[in-house]
């Protein structure tokens, strides 16, 4: 793209616009301008990059794991280990860090904190969010947290899993304690990202922004961070109260002080159920956006895929229990949280439907954020579909603890919420570094991650429901051929990341320069230039019905949209 | 920091204390008072886990509390909780000071809620150092040894009598957790003897070193006006140390949050000298009393939880 065509873009979009491109990348320069840096924008890129490493490092884990079953017995585990420790003992490091990696420093603060900083109030109109020096805190409190579990794995890791169950946790394991700080630590960094989204949607929305025009991902931010208000003070006591039991043998926690394990468990799932859908709710407002925006088409039931968020919000609060159908529950209690978490299904199937009709009949583009948008449905159709094997009392008996769970999970955490979140990325990397990226290799590292996520995991539903435990070092013989599937699976995940990782980056170098608005949305961060000025807004914006696709023409010497209404 | 005030010049006039990214200081105040109020909320369920956990033990194991609140000192606690509610009342009228912009009453009003908190963590820090010195403490730092010792001292019981005073406890400890037959604590009821059976060892030590301590336990006891404060060993449930265990995370928690509070004010004292606040800008003034409000509220709950019942 030539200079004249680039300036063409620009004053369509933005009539005050400075003759030099003036935006948030170059608006103010040297290391301090980031790190003392209040635009929400900064902040967001900020938190991508870390999100983006810290997925690496957990990715290595999940690797070393995968590596390690490929055969019965010891089989890279041991080349690790250290004069005083077994194998067995780093195995379970392995599987303990790749877990707490992935739950607590990337997913949950992968798309609240990174793309929902970047987008979430430009999306609004709004000029920042209500509290910038709250989030630029935040952001370094995310990176404290992360320098904690760096600790832990430079002292020998952490192990007892990255749900921390007693009494293995209040006695044994190594290095508990700055990992539960870790994720204390990160616990505000979640809180203060989520009361930041709250207020600023309620007090930040301009005149015309309505509850009912904003666009879905809103929504899906808005009951996250409801959820992550609510949810993660509990956490935070639990993994104070656990220190405690550590330290001063309280009696809280550990039999053998005294205290209650499975009340332990209570306490954890109060927050970890309602973070699983701190991760998932985010990723499906941005499928929302995806859908809607690359099938040309307004969202089908768009009230209801609103509603449908908080109402899995709220439920999301009734169904800790279910992660204890086999602890000592009572039957009565195992029944009523088999039930609601039946009901869990409704609001979650409302979406699926919904995305479906959004896309039937409308002009889809096989885009490559529309190409995560798809796989999205397909794997949390599944992820969703198999949780209900889970919350059935009489199956869940027999599937407890199976890599059935590992792979139900993994279907939603990482084939929903992470690539939702990825699907985010790709939408909106050009506007985030104002480049395109090359659709080519887009394009393969895609297949790559699709087929590979199926392949390793799909084969985990198989090897669980024959009855092969999770977090087991060893296996039978039996099983030998489901692991070595499952592990070349990974080994196509990991192929097809290495190759994002190259294009992301030499996109930021050499890719071709985005227009305001590459994919025909009608969002209002697209009415920005990209990447959009440090302001966001030179004026304040004209807020329209955000789902009319009908003003958007291509322009074929821009490359990009231009919307008739709002020159 | 730099770049937001190097756009700040680029915009009409406003109030010093609006962010560019609000269209006025209403709309700003009420931002930061919802924001308040969702932290409040995130306080309230950091306390409801500890609630959550008192109530829990409390259904399950009555005894720790009907024996253990004896420990704690009622007449400190319900002065202390005059003290907060006084400081709340002082802390409205701060607020309401900064709103009219008087600054001397605001000032004063400050004063004397810092004092106030003050005065409560003087008064608490008095009751933590009686726990200590009885021993009361939480978790493994509860001393067994040191209780048993001064009611052996106290009674002027022998060394005999001392080792079957130590097998009634434990049989007693079968007895009382015999009972609650609704304990979903199962692994509890094998382990709790566990615990009594701890004192003997350190016992025949200690209780060699009683004769020398006589004139420092006639100090503590000085210390209490005459009150004792030690609870018989006789009729102590098992685990009893949860009992501390529970009152100290409760009221540990407490007083680190009355800490922050009194930081805040500090702050606010130091910052309202040059006469920021005033009908057009309190917000501060306003969010921390909210804040102190909430730190009162909780001990509203504490005192007669732990202390009374």
């Amino acid at each position: 793209m030539n200079p004249p065509e680039t300036a063409a873009a620009t004053s369509t979009q933005v009539a005050e616009a400075p003759a030099v491109p003036n935006h948030y990348l170059n608006h103010s320069k040297g290391f301090l301008s980031w790190a003392l840096t209040l635009d929400h924008k900064r902040i967001g890129l900020m938190y991508l990059v870390g999100v983006l490493g810290c997925f690496a490092l957990g990715g290595i884990f999940a690797l070393l794991v995968r590596t390690e079953l490929w055969a019965p017995g010891d089989t890279i585990a041991g080349m690790f280990a250290s004069p005083g420790s077994s194998p067995q003992e780093v195995y379970n490091m392995w599987f303990t860090v790749h877990g707490a990696v992935m739950v607590f420093l990337v997913i949950i603060p992968g798309v609240p904190a990174a793309l929902g900083n970047f987008v979430l109030p430009i999306m609004l109109g709004a000029k920042d969010v209500a509290f910038p020096r709250l989030n630029l805190g935040s952001f370094y409190l995310w990176v404290i947290g992360a320098l904690f579990f760096v600790y832990t794995l430079f002292n020998g890791g952490v192990d007892g899993g990255w749900t921390f169950y007693t009494p293995y946790s209040a006695s044994q394991a190594t290095n508990v304690i700055p990992a539960l700080l870790g994720v204390f630590i990160l616990g505000f960094s979640s809180i203060f990202t989520g009361m930041n989204f709250v207020v600023t949607i309620h007090k930040l929305r301009p005149p015309g922004m309505t509850w009912f025009r904003m666009p879905l991902f809103l929504w899906g931010s808005y009951a996250t961070a409801l959820i992550q208000v609510l949810a993660t003070p509990v956490l935070g006591i639990t993994l104070l109260l656990l220190i405690m039991e550590k330290t001063l043998h309280v009696g809280i926690f550990s039999p053998e002080y005294g205290g209650d394990p499975v009340l332990y468990q209570h306490f954890f799932w109060f927050y970890s159920h309602p973070a699983v859908y701190i991760m998932i709710l985010p990723a499906m407002g941005i499928v929302s956006e995806l859908i809607s925006v690359h099938s040309h088409k307004r969202p089908f039931g768009y009230q209801f895929i609103a509603y449908s968020s908080i109402a899995i919000a709220v439920f999301g609060f009734l169904v800790w229990g279910h992660h204890m159908f086999t602890s000592t529950q009572s039957p009565a209690m195992n029944a009523i949280f088999s039930a609601i978490t039946f009901s869990v299904s409704i609001p979650s199937a409302i979406k699926v439907f919904n995305w479906l009709a959004t896309m039937w009949g409308g002009s889809i583009r096989l885009t490559v954020p529309m190409l995560y948008g798809l796989a999205f449905i397909f794997l949390f159709s599944i992820g969703g579909l198999t949780g209900l094997y889970l919350g059935t009392l009489s199956t869940d008996i027999h599937f407890h603890d199976t890599y059935f769970v590992v792979a139900h999970f993994h279907y939603v955490m990482m084939g929903s919420a992470l690539i939702g979140m990825f699907g985010g990325v790709h939408h909106w990397w050009p506007k985030m570094v104002g480049r395109h990226y090359n659709g080519t290799l887009a394009r393969i590292s895609w297949a790559l991650i699709f087929v590979g996520f199926n392949v390793t995991f799909f084969t985990q539903f198989l090897l669980g429901s024959q009855g092969m435990p999770r977090r087991y070092y060893d296996y039978l013989p039996r099983y030998e051929i489901y692991h070595k599937i499952s592990t070349v699976g990974s080994y196509m995940m990991a192929a097809g990341f290495l190759i994002m990782a190259f294009y992301l980056l030499q996109s930021i170098f050499g890719g071709r320069k985005s227009p305001a608005n590459p994919w025909g949305a009608n969002t209002l961060e697209w009415h920005c230039t990209s990447p959009p000025p440090h302001d966001n807004f030179a004026t304040a914006p004209a807020i329209e019905d955000c789902y009319d696709y009908s003003g958007i023409d291509y322009d074929a010497k821009i490359g990009g949209y231009t919307s008739r209404a709002n020159p | 920091m730099s770049e937001h005030e190097s756009h700040g010049d680029g915009h009409h006039a406003h109030h010093p204390h609006q962010a560019h990214h609000w269209d006025s200081m209403r709309q700003q105040f009420e931002a930061g008072k919802l924001g308040m109020w969702l932290f409040l909320a995130t306080e309230v369920l950091l306390f409801g886990g500890l609630f959550c956990a008192y109530f829990i033990y409390r259904a399950n194991y009555p005894e720790l509390y009907e024996y253990g609140h004896h420990a704690l000192d009622k007449v400190w606690g319900a002065i202390n909780t005059v003290v907060l509610l006084v400081s709340s009342l002082t802390m409205a009228l701060a607020v309401r000071a900064s709103q009219v912009g008087n600054r001397k009453q605001l000032q004063a009003m400050l004063a004397i809620t810092f004092l106030c908190g003050c005065g409560f963590m003087g008064i608490k820090a008095v009751e933590y150092k009686a726990k200590i010195d009885h021993g009361y403490l939480p978790g493994k730092l509860f001393n067994y040894a040191k209780t048993i010792e001064h009611e052996h001292e106290g009674h002027a019981h022998d060394g005999d009598h001392h080792d079957d005073h130590h097998g009634d406890g434990v049989a007693h400890a079968e007895g009382v957790f015999g009972a609650p037959a609704v304990s979903v604590v199962a692994p509890l009821e094998q382990t709790a003897q566990a615990q009594p059976a701890a004192p003997p060892s350190g016992l025949s030590a200690s209780a060699s070193r009683v004769a020398g301590d006589h004139a420092e336990h006639g100090h503590e006891d000085g210390d209490h006006g005459g009150h004792d404060g030690y609870l018989p060993v006789d009729g102590r449930p098992p685990n009893i140390h949860i009992f501390f265990s529970i009152y100290f995370m409760m009221t540990g928690l407490h007083g680190i949050h009355v800490l922050i509070g009194m930081a805040v004010i500090a702050w606010l004292l130091v910052v309202c000298r040059d006469g920021r606040f005033g009908p057009s800008y309190f917000t501060p003034v306003e969010i921390g009393g909210l804040y102190w409000h909430l730190v009162d509220l909780i001990w509203i709950f504490l005192f007669p939880l732990l202390y009374l019942i």
